[in-house]
């Protein structure tokens, strides 16, 4: 008994290590926890994509939760992300903030008239200072924030159907929830 | 041998090449230079993952290294910019994760795996040992003369 329970270690060994790797398969290195969740949002003051003279600051963001989406006119996944951030503007069911980092002005306000504008308001980014106090690595980003500026989620990679319907929902009303 | 020197000499001159691109950020202080490359060294760039941000030249990172530049020659020092960039990007930013509860295995599971090694490693050699120990029986031993006497003794006759 105990001799054939020892030619089981090696399989044994293979399946443990079968398992993490597969696992690891799945798995997307961009992915990365971001450590502000539970956290305010960083504070800033910066002016308006369609108003440079009018600064906003993350004050002006309470009151109400909202989407934080970082967005660039260079970024390709933000293009393919765009038309569903319309529609879920449209639906009414929270506020989303753009961020637009590192961009053209001009670019940023044409992309907006062509595409639809989905942002209560655009805050502009150019030096990419608030972004680094965001922990943001790469665009899209998106954060979802309370009425009091927490932090509750952060996506990194495109706003999807599947990541409203699936994660963001049920967040929102977690957060309605927990008041 | 010619392909070592190949290799050498293409590593002479890359070396300043990748150099080149951080001469723009001097200190005063030659200490606090080497801080800063030390420093740079040891971060990750979130945008390519497997380079520091001393090598690469995605926007993220050079945005990043002017940052920490002006923390430095701000007077700030080496912990405080490790803070300042775990506290954006998470331990990921550190090429050598911080020793706590949750990094406990990727620290001390190669030493744990180790011993245990080392441990099955003795256990075996021991139950080698002791198997070649065994002692033959008066009789065994009897036996075992009278067959190499025969083996020498028909030594000739093998074919």
């Amino acid at each position: 008994m105990k001799s054939h329970l020892r030619y089981a270690i090696p399989l044994i060994i293979f399946a443990v290590i079968a398992v993490f790797l597969f696992k690891g398969m799945y798995m997307n290195p961009r992915e990365i926890p971001s450590p502000l969740i539970g956290k305010s949002v960083p504070e800033f003051a910066l002016p308006l994509l369609d108003q440079p003279d009018t600064q906003i600051t993350n004050k002006d963001l309470l009151g109400k939760p909202y989407l934080l989406n970082v967005w660039a006119t260079w970024c390709v996944s933000c293009r393919a992300e765009h038309s569903t951030l319309v529609r879920l503007a449209r639906s009414g069911l929270i506020d989303i903030y753009g961020l637009n980092w590192k961009d053209d002005r001009a670019g940023a306000q044409t992309w907006l008239r062509q595409l639809g504008n989905p942002y209560v308001k655009t805050i502009f980014d150019q030096k990419g200072r608030t972004a680094i106090d965001l922990g943001v690595y790469g665009a899209p980003e998106t954060f979802l924030v309370d009425s009091k500026g927490v932090i509750h989620y952060k996506l990194a990679g495109p706003v999807t159907p599947e990541f409203i319907n699936g994660t963001l929902v049920p967040l929102i009303e977690k957060m309605k929830n927990e008041g | 041998m010619r392909n070592i020197l190949f290799l050498l000499i293409c590593l002479i001159v890359t070396g300043p090449l990748h150099a080149a691109t951080l001469a723009e950020y001097k200190f005063d202080d030659p200490a606090k230079e080497e801080d800063f490359r030390h420093l740079i060294e040891q971060m990750r760039c979130l945008v390519c993952q497997n380079e520091s941000l001393a090598g690469s030249n995605a926007d993220l990172a050079v945005d990043l290294r002017n940052e920490i530049y002006g923390m430095m020659k701000a007077g700030q020092s080496k912990d405080d910019v490790i803070d300042f960039m775990v506290q954006r990007y998470g331990d990921f930013v550190l090429y050598s994760p911080p020793v706590k509860p949750s990094t406990y295995p990727i620290w001390f599971g190669p030493l744990l795996l180790f011993l245990l090694g080392t441990y099955l490693l003795m256990r075996a050699l021991k139950k080698k040992k002791q198997s070649q120990e065994t002692t033959l029986s008066e009789e065994e031993q009897k036996r075992l003369e009278s067959l190499l006497n025969r083996s020498s003794d028909t030594k000739d006759v093998i074919k």
